[in-house]
C-alpha cells in the first residue's frame, strides 16, 4: 500500500519536473529570460555611459598635464594631490567655493522663510486676491530668465548704488530668492493644504497668536515639505550660472560655476588641465553628497513638480 | 480663525511679493518696453524707434541661423530623449516585477540631471577634445580612427555634439518620470492582454502608451521649452562656434546685450523668443490633448 503512492508521487514529481524544464527552456529561449538578459545589457551600457565620464573626470584630476594630454585613458602614474591645492589656492576655487556657500545658504534660508509664509497664507486664508496672487507666482514658472537679464543687470547696478554696496552678492542673493519663489510657493501651497487643520485651530483656540501658530505648530508639521523644497533649491542655486554670469561680473566675488567657466576659457592659454579637472571634482562633491543623502526625496520632488506643474 | 487675520496676511505676503515684483515682474515688463528703443546702456541716449528692432531682427542672418538651430533641436531633442527614456523605463519596469539592480540603475541614470550644466559642459568639452579626449582616443584605440572627428570644432558636428550632451543629461529624469507612470498601471491589464495573445509591442501601443500619455505630454512640453533656451550648455561648450554653427537664440541675445551693448535689440530678441515659447507651449498643450483615461 505504501509503495504505490510513493511511485505515484515520483511519477508526478517527474512530470512536474519535466514541465518545469519545458517552461524553463521556453522561457530561456523565447520569452522572459531572453528579454531580461537583453534589458540588462542595454541598461548596463547606459549606466556605463553615465558613470564613465564622471569616473574619467575624477581619475584625470589626479594626473599630470603631460599624462592628461598624451595618455587620456591611462591610470595616473602617481596621484597628484597638489592639483587640488593648486585649484583651491591659485585658481581661486577656494574663494569661489566660499562665495557660493554664502550665497546659497543665505538665499535658500530666505527662500524657505518667505515662500512658506506666503504659501501658508495662500493655502489657509480666504481673502480677496488670494487666487490672483497664486496665479501671479505661477506665471513666473513660465517665463524664461534670459528675457529679464538686461533689465536685471541695470536694476542690480542701481540697487548697489542706492545702498552704497560694492559687493554684488547681497543683490544676487535677493535675485536668487525672487526667482526661486514661484516653484517653492507652488510646492508649499499644496503641502500646507494637505496638512490637517485641526491642530492649527486648536492652537488658536488655546489662545496662541497667528504668529505662534505658524512658527510653533505649522512649520514643524511642514518639515518634510520644507526639506524637499530646500534640497531642490540648494541644488538649483548651487548650479545656477546665467544669473551670476550677468549680475556678478567682478572676479573677486565669482561663484563656482562662473569660476569653472572662466578657468575653462583661460585654459586655452595656460594649459593647466589638471587644476581644471581638480576644480570640476571639487565643485561636484557637494552635489554628489546631497544627491546620495537625499536621492529618493529629490527624485520624488522633481517628478511630482513636473506632473503637477 | 478669522480673528485679526489681516495682521498676519499682510506681513506674511509682503516680503515675497516685494521681491517678486522688483526682481521678476518689473524686469519682464521693462524688457518689453526696452525692445522699442535704441539703447546702448547709457540712459541719456535712449531713443524710441518703434518696431525697428523687430524689423532689423527679421533681416538678421545671424539671428535666423540661431533660430534654425533651435527649430532643429525642437524636433530632435524631444524625439530622441523620450524614445530613449521610454525604452529604459520599459526595460526597467519589466511588466511590474522590476529588473534586477533596479535601484542602482535608478540612482545612476538620474544623477546627470542634478549635476550642474557647467560641470557637464566643461567635462564633455574635454571628452570631445580632438586629440586628448577619451572619445577620439578611444575610437582610435579600437581601430575606428575614421570616426574620430574634431567634434566641437567642426561646423558639421558641433551642434549635434552639444545636443547629444543635452540628451545624455536628461534621459534619466524622464525615465524616472515614465517609470512612476508605468508602475501605476495595473498588472492585470498586461496579463489579460497576454491571454488574448497580444504581442509585447501591441501591449505597449495599446496599454502603456495611452495610460502613460499624461506623463509623455508633460515630457514633450518640458523638453520643447528647454530646446528653445539651451543658453548655458552652448555658452560653456562652444560659445556658438565655429562660425555660429552651434549658436542658439538665447546665446545670440546674450552676445548682443553684453558683448555689443545693444540692449534694445537684445530685448527685442528676448521678447520674440518669449512669444515663440508661449505659442509653442499652448500649441503643444492643445495638440497633445486627449481624453484623460481613468483607471
Amino acid at each position: 500500500m505504501s509503495a504505490e503512492p510513493t511511485i505515484q508521487a515520483t511519477a508526478d514529481d517527474f512530470e512536474v519536473a519535466e514541465a518545469n524544464y519545458r517552461t524553463d527552456k521556453r522561457a530561456l529561449f523565447s520569452g522572459e529570460n531572453l528579454f531580461g538578459g537583453f534589458s540588462q545589457i542595454l541598461l548596463i551600457i547606459w549606466a556605463l555611459m553615465v558613470i564613465l565620464p564622471f569616473a574619467w573626470m575624477i581619475m584625470t584630476a589626479f594626473k599630470t598635464d603631460p599624462e592628461i594630454i598624451f595618455h587620456p585613458w591611462a591610470w595616473p602614474e602617481s596621484f597628484q594631490w597638489n592639483n587640488f591645492s593648486r585649484a583651491w589656492e591659485e585658481a581661486r576655487i577656494g574663494s569661489y567655493f566660499k562665495n557660493t556657500l554664502i550665497v546659497v545658504s543665505c538665499s535658500v534660508f530666505l527662500t524657505l522663510l518667505f515662500s512658506s509664509m506666503t504659501a501658508y497664507v495662500l493655502a489657509r486664508f480666504d481673502f480677496p486676491g488670494n487666487r490672483w496672487i497664486f496665479y501671479m507666482f505661477m506665471a513666473g514658472l513660465m517665463f524664461p530668465v534670459f528675457l529679464a537679464l538686461v533689465p536685471l543687470f541695470f536694476l542690480v547696478r542701481d540697487f548697489n548704488n542706492l545702498f552704497g554696496l560694492t559687493n554684488n552678492l547681497p543683490a544676487l542673493i535677493l535675485v536668487y530668492v525672487a526667482y526661486s519663489l514661484p516653484f517653492s510657493v507652488f510646492f508649499l501651497t499644496s503641502f500646507f493644504k494637505s496638512l490637517p487643520s485641526e491642530l492649527a485651530e486648536a492652537a488658536i483656540v488655546d489662545g496662541a497668536s497667528h504668529y505662534r501658530t505658524f512658527f510653533g505648530v505649522m512649520l514643524p508639521l511642514a518639515r518634510p515639505g520644507l526639506l524637499a523644497i530646500g534640497i531642490f533649491n540648494v541644488l538649483g542655486q548651487w548650479n545656477q550660472f546665467i544669473l551670476p554670469l550677468v549680475l556678478n561680473p567682478n572676479p573677486d566675488t565669482y561663484l563656482l560655476t562662473q569660476g569653472l567657466a572662466f578657468l575653462a576659457i583661460q585654459q586655452g592659454y595656460q594649459n593647466d588641465y589638471s587644476a581644471l579637472f581638480a576644480a570640476l571634482v571639487i565643485t561636484m562633491i557637494p552635489i554628489l553628497v546631497v544627491y546620495i543623502l537625499f536621492q529618493r526625496k529629490l527624485e520624488a520632488g522633481l517628478t511630482a513638480g513636473a506632473l503637477k506643474g | 480663525m478669522n480673528h485679526g487675520k489681516y495682521r498676519l496676511i499682510i506681513p506674511f505676503l509682503a516680503p515675497a511679493l516685494l521681491l517678486y515684483a522688483v526682481f521678476v515682474l518689473y524686469p519682464y515688463a521693462s524688457a518689453v518696453k526696452n525692445s522699442f528703443y535704441q539703447w546702448r546702456g547709457v540712459s541719456a541716449n535712449k531713443t524710441y524707434i518703434g518696431l525697428d528692432n523687430y524689423r532689423r531682427l527679421w533681416d538678421d542672418d545671424n539671428f535666423r541661423i540661431a533660430l534654425s538651430h533651435n527649430a532643429q533641436l525642437l524636433i530632435v531633442l524631444p524625439l530622441v530623449t523620450i524614445s530613449l527614456a521610454m525604452l529604459f523605463a520599459a526595460l526597467f519596469v519589466q511588466g511590474g516585477r522590476g529588473v534586477r539592480g533596479a535601484d542602482f540603475y535608478r540612482v545612476v541614470f538620474f544623477f546627470p540631471q542634478v549635476m550642474s550644466v557647467v560641470i557637464v559642459g566643461v567635462l564633455w568639452q574635454y571628452i570631445y577634445h580632438p586629440n586628448s579626449g577619451i572619445l577620439n582616443s578611444g575610437l582610435r584605440a579600437i581601430g575606428l580612427a575614421s570616426f574620430a572627428k574634431p567634434w566641437l570644432g567642426s561646423a558639421q558636428y558641433a551642434l549635434w555634439a552639444v545636443a547629444a550632451v543635452v540628451i545624455w543629461q536628461s534621459v534619466g529624469f524622464y525615465m524616472v518620470l515614465f517609470v512612476a507612470g508605468m508602475q501605476s498601471i495595473p498588472w492585470d491589464f498586461y496579463e489579460a492582454a497576454r491571454l488574448d495573445g497580444a504581442s509585447r509591442f501591441a501591449q505597449f501601443k495599446d496599454i502603456t502608451l495611452p495610460l502613460l500619455w499624461e506623463n509623455i505630454r508633460v515630457a514633450i512640453i518640458y523638453i520643447a521649452i528647454a530646446a528653445l533656451d539651451l543658453f548655458t550648455i552652448v555658452a560653456v561648450m562652444t560659445e556658438g562656434k565655429p562660425n555660429r554653427a552651434s549658436d542658439v537664440v538665447a546665446r545670440f541675445m546674450y552676445e548682443q546685450a553684453f558683448t555689443n551693448s545693444m540692449f534694445g535689440y537684445a530685448s527685442a530678441i528676448g521678447v520674440v523668443l518669449l512669444i515663440l515659447t508661449f505659442c509653442l507651449a499652448i500649441l503643444l498643450l492643445i495638440l497633445s490633448r486627449r481624453e484623460r483615461l481613468e483607471f
